[in-house]
């Protein structure tokens, strides 16, 4: 039972056309514990959606997957369409950067947080409405059993991106994927919202992948960091944040904003892909 | 947080937000517009003369009162009798009847095989796409009343294989539709979001995906209700549908056609003109419903 509950072993995709072939992913491994939380951070286009995507097979038709995601010891690559319908279904749970994208509006809150279970699993509407209004008011969501009447538009980004962790956490999954959860939210529901993941998280023991762009909230709320480049992860540990060792997180390190002084400007990153190849040349050699 | 808390100003806000929501029937009422009002009344009379003609009617719609014959507008027939002395009136309310419910049936039928296909093409893609489409392609390119005519000489004059015949023809107009719209749905995030939770594709065509399109389901079905109105009487004027005594306006048209030659025009244009009310009814209605532009919050 010391296995991880999440295993990317030099996971690889690419799209393939006919003229040319795009490597996007290069080689991304790392291991999630359980009742982990790893931070993936790393600049815009540097592989870290693209990394939850594949680990949840949801990349489209034209990308090539190679490499090995074991959860639980199993394969995600090998598993057939039924077993992949539960793995998404219940082993893990996504959520996403902007919620309101994510529900149907012409369904009410309650339809939509009671429907996979009601549907998909057997329980009855009593009971998942009852489970619900509880998951509601844990998630910080007040006068939850009004809530199940409305409609996605008449509630807030943050009371909707609470809803989404709610129907998250109503198919009591191991392992969270949250892709930049607080970025379409403002400064307070933000805070709130990643109060309320940190806190359920650690009451249920459960795994975190946390992608985002907030390097002091990664660390925050993370074991570890592990911080993407190029479709690869370039360095990760708990000491990231404190004691970057490879380059190009150090100089990210080093872009920061701090609050104590005050700067005209920030540093810009000098790294660059072809240090980046150089490094690895040099690294291999 | 309780009403009572609420600052004042939200309170007033609330209040203003009270009084101001209209209902559900002044919001109809103000979509539909003068004429869309207009043509509803004319709609809802026609339904309820069709549906109440066995108790309303003035005569037996067959009964023939031979000393009436081709006579015009008088106390004893409202709207004169045809050739066989029966009563236009009765007989316009009886035939209303068919003319109303055998279009509601074409686009029923088509309405429900257009979205299943839609929807199958739409979720499935690839192959099953490209079949479902090519199928439609062919359907389009043969005229519905064609499928009518095909479908009454195969099994012979009446109302049912008309109905069926047509439906075949509207199935096309209703499935690309829907499968455009439908497309582009599946492709919404919360698709994938329900998609993620574990439901199946049968699922999320039927509850995610139908809801969302629905308008354009109704839009498609009301505007081609109007065409099937007008094929219908088409293929009864040409005397391939409905069979004579049974009353119907297209039927209608086509014996006042002869009575006319014998100097008596008022069940040709009666009749005619009752279709044209119908359909242009059926269409204003239709029109100003599925309009959002006309939609006054």
């Amino acid at each position: 039972m010391s296995q991880p509950l999440l295993e990317v072993d030099d996971l690889r995709a690419s799209l393939v056309t006919k003229y040319r072939r795009l490597d996007l992913l290069n080689g991304v491994s790392f291991t999630l514990d359980r009742g982990e939380a790893i931070g993936l951070v790393g600049e815009s286009g540097s592989g870290k959606s693209l990394t939850t995507r594949a680990i949840m097979r949801m990349l489209a038709k034209g990308f090539r997957t190679e490499g090995d995601i074991r959860f639980d010891g199993e394969s995600v690559l090998g598993m057939n369409r039924e077993r992949l319908r539960r793995f998404r279904g219940t082993d893990v749970g996504i959520i996403f950067q902007d919620p309101r994208a994510h529900v149907n509006p012409v369904h009410s809150v309650g339809d939509f947080l009671t429907e996979a279970l009601v549907r998909e699993r057997g329980v009855s509407r009593e009971d998942a409405e009852r489970r619900a209004v509880q998951l509601l008011d844990e998630v910080g969501v007040r006068h939850a059993e009004r809530r199940l009447k409305q409609y996605p538009h008449e509630l807030s980004g943050g009371l909707l991106q609470r809803v989404m962790i709610a129907s998250v956490l109503l198919a009591e999954p191991q392992l969270i994927l949250a892709d930049e959860p607080t970025t379409a939210l403002d400064v307070t529901a933000q805070s709130d919202v990643m109060a309320i993941i940190e806190e359920q998280r650690r009451a249920r023991g459960l795994s975190l992948l946390f992608i985002t762009h907030d390097l002091e909230l990664a660390n925050a709320c993370c074991d570890r960091l592990a911080v993407m480049y190029a479709g690869e992860i370039v360095e990760q540990g708990a000491h990231v944040y404190d004691a970057p060792t490879h380059p190009y997180t150090k100089e990210l390190m080093g872009a920061r904003p701090s609050i104590d002084e005050r700067l005209d400007r920030l540093p810009v990153l000098e790294y660059n892909l072809e240090i980046h190849e150089e490094l690895k040349a040099r690294a291999q050699a | 947080m309780n009403a009572n808390a609420a600052p004042r100003t939200t309170q007033i806000a609330l209040a203003k937000a009270r009084t101001q929501d209209p209902g559900a029937f002044t919001l109809l009422l103000r979509k539909l517009g003068p004429l869309g009002i207009a043509a509803s009344i004319v709609l809802i009379v026609f339904v309820l003369a069709a549906a109440l003609a066995p108790w309303i009617a003035p005569y037996d719609p067959d009964f023939p009162d031979l000393l009436s014959a081709l006579s015009g507008p008088s106390a004893q027939h409202l709207l004169g009798a045809d050739a066989l002395g029966r009563d236009l009136l009765s007989r316009l309310m009886w035939g209303a009847r068919i003319t109303l419910l055998g279009p509601a049936l074409v686009i029923l039928i088509a309405t429900v095989v257009g979205v299943v296909l839609a929807l199958l093409a739409a979720w499935n893609r690839g192959i099953v796409d490209t079949v479902i489409s090519w199928i439609l392609d062919v359907l389009f390119a043969v005229p519905g009343i064609l499928f009518g005519l095909i479908a009454v000489a195969i099994f012979g004059p009446n109302l049912m294989t008309v109905v069926v015949g047509l439906s075949i023809g509207y199935i096309p107009y209703v499935a690309r539709v829907v499968r455009g719209a439908a497309l582009r749905e599946r492709n919404m995030p919360y698709v994938q979001a329900a998609w993620l939770q574990g439901q199946s594709g049968f699922g999320i065509s039927l509850r995610q995906i139908l809801p969302n399109v629905q308008p354009i389901v109704t839009a498609q079905a009301v505007s081609s209700l109007g065409f099937a109105v007008v094929d219908l009487a088409a293929v009864s004027f040409l005397g391939l549908g409905v069979q004579p005594p049974t009353a119907d306006l297209g039927l209608m048209v086509k014996s006042g056609f002869d009575s006319m030659l014998r100097g008596q025009a008022g069940e040709a244009i009666t009749a005619g003109l009752a279709i044209v009310l119908i359909v242009w009814s059926i269409t204003v209605i239709g029109d100003r419903l599925t309009s959002n532009a006309r939609s006054i919050r």
